[in-house]
């Protein structure tokens, strides 16, 4: 539904370079929630803002909807008429909401359908059916001001969803709101993927909102994409910086005679007894240092950190037992020798 | 100096004064509106980046600015002339009048527009909107309550202006102030007239304090106790 392919972008300012975007390929499948996440300067904002060239690549190009959209760029900085044409059916949400002062909330979901052309009998039908999707019916002659910032969301999303867009572009859409309005916003995001068929494309420096609802993800550093693919590919690849910030586990070895693994289980083998197992095939003491079990973009999935007497020399075998099993298996500060492991 | 002398006069000289500075500020609103937005959208980052136009006009804004009021009528003489025929009278006073408040409203306008959050922008151009619905949609109406407070302060400077007015013949209060006041003495007729000048200057303020603050109200400070509400925070 999205594809970026090998998209750089170079701010020059008073001689200065900054690669902001180093060769970004990014692909998002048609309906899923592909959450962007790094920290500030990673690039992911420069990221969004070429999906719908806000901002222009330096090189490279984004395709949306099978539609080339660098190609409708044009050379000047203004973007033309094919440009505004497909970014129209782009839908897009801001951090800051950047809802219209001087209009009321229905004004402000009317305004893409004037610029669309829409008759006023159309718009105020529209907006106040997409109010009423949002939850928001009761507001649509209030002013923004009035708001609460959860409710001002709300109606940034269904002025995104004016235009009848397949792509929401999310801006750090909840970054300015708390906790618990955050969860709201966000289940809303869910809600609209699942019910309209949205493609949704967020970035953010939560960690919390991709776990709870992107289906795919992919983390940034330096302006490159350095990890990405399914949440359940990414929980199942050894050693996976994505995985391991999406599921922390804390926790320090007592001894330097003893090794430290982290369990996960994900689906069938969660259900598995196989700690007990393990300590009473191979006689050891396990202790648990931290363990949790959540729900990952829709999947039942448990972490463990555990143990083991002895050196990671000595745990072969048991660590072998573990894998057979099913289990992903980490040893922290082993993860050049499991990978090697992993390959035979 | 009686009453009944000074009423005729000054009657005369009020509707001089408002017709002199109605249409000033008309024009000057028409003029610099669009200038104070082209200032804005030809400047560095704007929409319509183009530096040499917007040097062009920032200097032609600055020059017509930093001239003496009294001494640009003279100098637009020929110009005055051109367009209203003559250089005497109150249709020929407006010209100055007029092209000394365009970038005097232009400024303004830049200053207020420039305050738009950038962001608005931004979203406008998301949802496929072009630099015209941008101007339309964003930065007038955002920026109206300033808008309306600039051109208040673009009144009052025009009712000071027209004041030199007189030296062209075209009446006025101030033209009454000075020449019955100051030059026969009449004192009495030139507090009255610093008394009109004085409640007309405050009405005008007042209307448009009035207005600026009802529009940026249903924006900023609306509703009963919002801190309450934020703390319901019923979403």
């Amino acid at each position: 539904m999205i594809t970026t392919t090998d998209l750089t972008k170079v701010y020059r300012a008073r001689g200065r370079e900054v690669t902001a975007l180093d060769g970004v390929d990014l692909h998002v499948r048609e309906g899923e929630v592909y959450g962007v996440i790094g920290q500030s300067g990673a690039g992911k904002s420069s990221l969004i803002r070429c999906v719908n060239l806000l901002e222009r690549p330096t090189s490279g190009t984004v395709s949306v909807d099978g539609q080339d959209l660098t190609a409708l760029a044009g050379r000047g900085p203004r973007a033309g008429k094919e440009l505004r044409r497909a970014r129209s059916r782009i839908g897009m949400v801001f951090q800051h909401f950047n809802l219209l002062s001087s209009r009321t909330v229905q004004d402000n979901v009317e305004l893409p359908l004037e610029i669309l052309g829409k008759t006023g009998k159309e718009r105020s039908r529209k907006a106040l059916e997409l109010l009423d999707l949002v939850g928001l019916a009761d507001q649509a002659k209030a002013y923004p001001a009035q708001l609460s910032g959860g409710q001002k969301q709300r109606v940034g999303i269904a002025r995104a969803l004016a235009g009848d867009p397949k792509v929401l572009l999310s801006d750090e859409a909840t970054s300015a709101l708390d906790p618990e309005t955050t969860r709201s916003i966000l289940a809303l995001l869910r809600d609209l993927n699942r019910q309209l068929g949205l493609t949704v494309l967020l970035i953010t420096h939560e960690m919390d909102v991709v776990k709870s609802v992107c289906d795919s993800a992919a983390l940034m550093e330096n302006g490159r994409i350095v990890e990405s693919g399914t949440v359940s590919d990414l929980l199942a690849t050894p050693g996976s910086e994505l995985a391991a910030a999406l599921f922390p586990l804390d926790g320090e070895a007592s001894g330097a005679d003893r090794t430290v693994v982290d369990v996960t289980f994900q689906g069938e083998s969660a259900t598995q007894p196989v700690i007990s197992q393990l300590a009473r095939t191979y006689n050891i003491d396990i202790s648990i240092l931290g363990a949790a079990i959540d729900t990952v973009g829709g999947l039942q999935v448990g972490r463990m950190r555990i143990e083991l007497p002895g050196r990671y020399e000595d745990n072969v075998v048991p660590i072998g037992f573990l894998r057979e099993k099913g289990l992903q298996i980490d040893v922290p500060g082993h993860e050049s020798a499991l990978v090697k492991e992993g390959a035979k | 100096m009686t009453w009944s002398e000074m009423q005729p006069l000054l009657e005369q000289a009020c509707w001089d004064t408002l017709y002199m500075v109605g249409w000033s500020t008309l024009i000057a609103v028409v003029g610099g509106l669009p200038l104070g937005i082209l200032l804005v959208l030809t400047d560095r980052g704007g929409l319509l980046q183009n530096l040499a136009a917007n040097k062009v006009i920032g200097q032609i804004v600055n020059i017509a600015r930093s001239l003496p009021f009294i001494i640009l009528m003279v100098a637009l003489m020929s110009f005055t002339r051109w367009i209203t025929g003559t250089t005497i009278g109150r249709e020929a006073a407006i010209v100055p009048l007029a092209v000394g408040a365009i970038p005097f409203f232009a400024r303004l306008v830049e200053t207020a527009v420039r305050e738009v959050d950038h962001g608005l922008v931004e979203a406008v151009q998301a949802m496929g909107g072009n630099t015209w619905t941008i101007v339309r949609k964003v930065l007038v109406p955002e920026s109206l309550p300033s808008l309306i407070s600039s051109t208040t302060t673009t009144v009052v400077a025009l009712i000071g202006y027209s004041a030199m007015a007189g030296t062209v013949g075209a009446g006025g209060l101030g033209d009454i102030a000075i020449r019955y006041g100051y030059q026969r003495f009449e004192t009495g007729l030139m507090w009255i007239t610093v008394a009109i000048l004085a409640v007309v200057i405050s009405l005008i303020q007042f209307a448009g304090d009035y207005a600026a603050r009802s529009l940026h109200r249903r924006g900023a400070h609306s509703g009963p106790a919002p801190r309450l509400r934020l703390l319901k925070a019923a979403s």
